[in-house]
């Protein structure tokens, strides 16, 4: 009997996943691929564009790396990166680049007794737990910067990203621009050779192996420390004030970077200098082709983002991203007129 | 058959014509089996093709430092596999350690011992245990069995053999809860069903005429289990561990959750690591640089390797087991 049944079972649900898959090819869709830091927000954006105006967006969030991979291979309209190509890249593979929103990354903690908020780190001690050189949680360097806080005498069990992430490499990069022998030993990039720590894949992962794992330290995006209610630690900024990470401190570490400084954009916005800034602020990328093979879907693209930045910023806010600062956006449009099909730009901006 | 009691009846022709049928069919029968035999050959030779092209690079690069290198450093572009090799062959060891008695067990106990209202439940738990997905295994790892082992069994194994010389370098501390051992240990619980199954199956098929002639001169139940169902058997258990063995090395998704993903080997098995196919899914979509995606399809290269060799020594011994048997 049974054996009667499951085959025809089988046949009707493959028969519904057909049907249903086959449903939502309506319009033309923008299709683009990579990081997964903004992908909330995209698929955000993406929905309520698709109630306006009928365009919807595919974004496969399969990485910055997939995503730089699938934009050069030509396979999809946009790719989407955390991590900014260099103007030799850009120039090199014809591509125009752009930041959409920016996230902070946050150090979060599991110490029995210590509350969200409560201990603080410099960037050089940072570098030095995830370096291996402070074991335990009683070492004098971070006793010094938390004279309040009793702090156990355990050993440090360090967290980190064990797939390669946009997330790591800003998180590296900051490490690396504050202390010389992070630079010099582990280096900057999206995976690096940890010396220490257990990996974890995903924000998702290192969240989940903070929260139980006793006397851990990891670093997530604040979406992520927000959502499980992470003991999250502050930090000392370039100007040596303590800062806690929110909207505002990653808002102020935007302001204070000079945009054009770096082809495409590509300014990274760790350390970055004033009273109010968190030091680990990040920015993430769109990559677009300056002579796409289909100039209609570029200029749908850019439209999309277009709208996204002129609508978006609620919902941004919302998710706990940092919109970017308007004179940024100004200058965003002017560089998409790079974005050509037959010796004229694709896509002429409202405004 | 009425066909063919009909046609020998009736005119030849008629019968001629059924003939040709019956050929037609036993042709068209024949080659699409062939055809499906054929196309794994083909897929096989496939993939051989491809890992062996895609890591050219990384085999010229490094050469075969590339085999015995710890290091794998992301940002200097230095590529060494051992660690990922060693993490896969021990967390396959361990889980072998335990399925294997534990799966055999099962098996004789479901066929030999079992009271009958029992057989049943337990068969179909164990066959339950084979349709959980593998990431549903990774995600109980990461958050329940894990967490337990790091307040239960990995603080009483280091403290048991702090002062024993050789196991206190093996417990060795701090309990993160995830590592080598929690990864060896739901490899086991995963390839379980697939030792006892089959051996379930095969201790069933053994002639009861044996099994009762050995009762019958006296045998306990432990000598009939030893000395008649287990050297029957024999080729078939071995298949089955085999099986188990090849699952456990290729296994993804559930060793990355628990695992600890660290490129390091370490002496304790209480300490993170990393197993080839886990390295692979954790790097594969962020991997940019050519030499480095080229050292993810070597170490996939690898991982074919050593799984040809264990299928290979699993002839060998199964070849042995034979001519052992027939002398």
């Amino acid at each position: 009997m049974t054996s009667l049944i499951r085959p025809a079972a089988l046949a009707a649900a493959v028969a519904a996943s057909i049907a249903l898959a086959g449903v939502p090819a309506v319009a033309a869709d923008i299709s683009g691929a990579g990081a997964t830091f903004p992908y909330p927000i995209y698929a955000k954006w993406a929905d309520t564009y698709k109630k306006e105006t009928g365009i919807g967006l595919n974004y496969q969030s399969i990485g910055s790396g997939g995503g730089i991979k699938q934009i050069n291979a030509r396979t999809v309209t946009f790719g989407a990166s955390d991590k900014p190509l260099s103007g030799d890249d850009l120039s090199a593979n014809h591509l125009v680049q752009f930041p959409t929103v920016m996230g902070g990354i946050v150090p979060v903690v599991n110490i029995a007794g210590v509350e969200p908020g409560k201990l603080v780190l410099d960037g050089e001690t940072l570098a030095r737990i995830f370096m291996g050189e402070i074991k335990t949680w009683d070492d004098a360097a971070i006793a010094k910067l938390n004279p309040d806080v009793k702090l156990p005498g355990d050993a440090i069990a360090v967290v980190h990203r064990s797939d390669g992430s946009g997330t790591t490499y800003n998180f590296t990069y900051y490490l690396g621009e504050v202390s010389a022998e992070w630079k010099d030993k582990v280096g900057v990039e999206a995976s690096v050779e940890w010396p220490v720590g257990i990996g974890a894949k995903g924000n998702e992962g290192v969240a989940a192996n903070v929260g139980q794992t006793a006397n851990s330290i990891g670093y997530v995006e604040y979406a992520y420390a927000l959502q499980n209610n992470m003991t999250h630690a502050e930090m000392i900024n370039k100007d040596g004030k303590r800062v806690a990470p929110k909207s505002e401190a990653f808002a102020a570490a935007a302001e204070g970077a000079d945009w054009s400084s770096q082809p495409g954009f590509g300014v990274i916005l760790a350390n970055q200098p004033g009273v109010g800034t968190w030091p680990m602020t990040a920015a993430t990328f769109i990559l677009i082709h300056s002579d796409p093979d289909n100039g209609a879907d570029a200029a749908e693209a850019l439209k999309f983002f277009d709208w996204a930045y002129a609508k978006g910023d609620e919902a941004a806010l919302e998710l706990h991203y940092i919109p970017m600062p308007d004179a940024v956006v100004a200058k965003v449009k002017d560089a998409w007129n790079q974005v050509q099909a037959g010796g004229k730009p694709v896509y002429t901006p409202t405004n | 058959m009425t066909d063919i009691a009909a046609g020998e009846g009736a005119q030849s022709d008629g019968r001629q014509a059924s003939l040709r049928r019956f050929a037609l069919s036993d042709a068209a029968f024949r080659n699409t089996t062939r055809a499906a035999a054929l196309l794994v050959l083909l897929s096989l030779a496939g993939v051989a093709v491809s890992l062996v092209n895609g890591s050219l690079l990384a085999f010229s690069t490094f050469g075969f430092e590339f085999l015995v290198s710890e290091s794998w450093n992301p940002v200097k572009e230095k590529f060494g596999a051992l660690a990922p090799i060693y993490g896969t062959v021990a967390t396959s060891l361990i889980a072998m350690l335990i399925a294997v008695p534990v799966g055999v067990g099962i098996a004789i106990f479901l066929t030999e011992l079992c009271p009958r209202p029992l057989r049943r439940p337990i068969g179909i738990a164990v066959e339950l245990l084979a349709g959980i997905p593998s990431i549903i295994y990774g995600i109980w790892g990461l958050f329940v069995f894990a967490p337990f082992l790091q307040r239960t069994l990995q603080p009483f194994l280091i403290s048991t053999f702090s002062h024993v010389p050789g196991l206190s370098s093996l417990f060795a501390g701090p309990p993160y809860g995830i590592g080598i051992l929690t990864a060896g240990l739901i490899l086991a619980i995963m390839v379980l069903p697939f030792i006892t199954s089959i051996c379930r199956d095969v201790f069933a098929s053994v002639p009861p005429v044996l099994k009762e002639s050995a009762y019958g001169l006296g045998l306990t139940t432990w000598e009939v289990t030893s000395r008649v169902v287990l050297p029957y058997t024999r080729v078939a258990v071995v298949g089955a561990v085999m099986l188990a063995l090849g699952r456990a090395l290729g296994e993804t998704m559930a060793v990355t959750f628990v695992i600890g993903n660290a490129h390091r080997i370490t002496a304790s098995i209480l300490a993170p690591g990393t197993t080839i196919s886990a390295a692979i899914a954790n790097e594969f979509t962020e991997a940019t640089g050519d030499l480095y995606t080229s050292s993810l399809i070597a170490l996939g290269l690898v991982l074919f390797v050593i799984t040809f060799i264990v299928l290979a020594i699993a002839r060998l011994m199964l070849a042995r087991l034979r001519t052992k048997a027939g002398r």
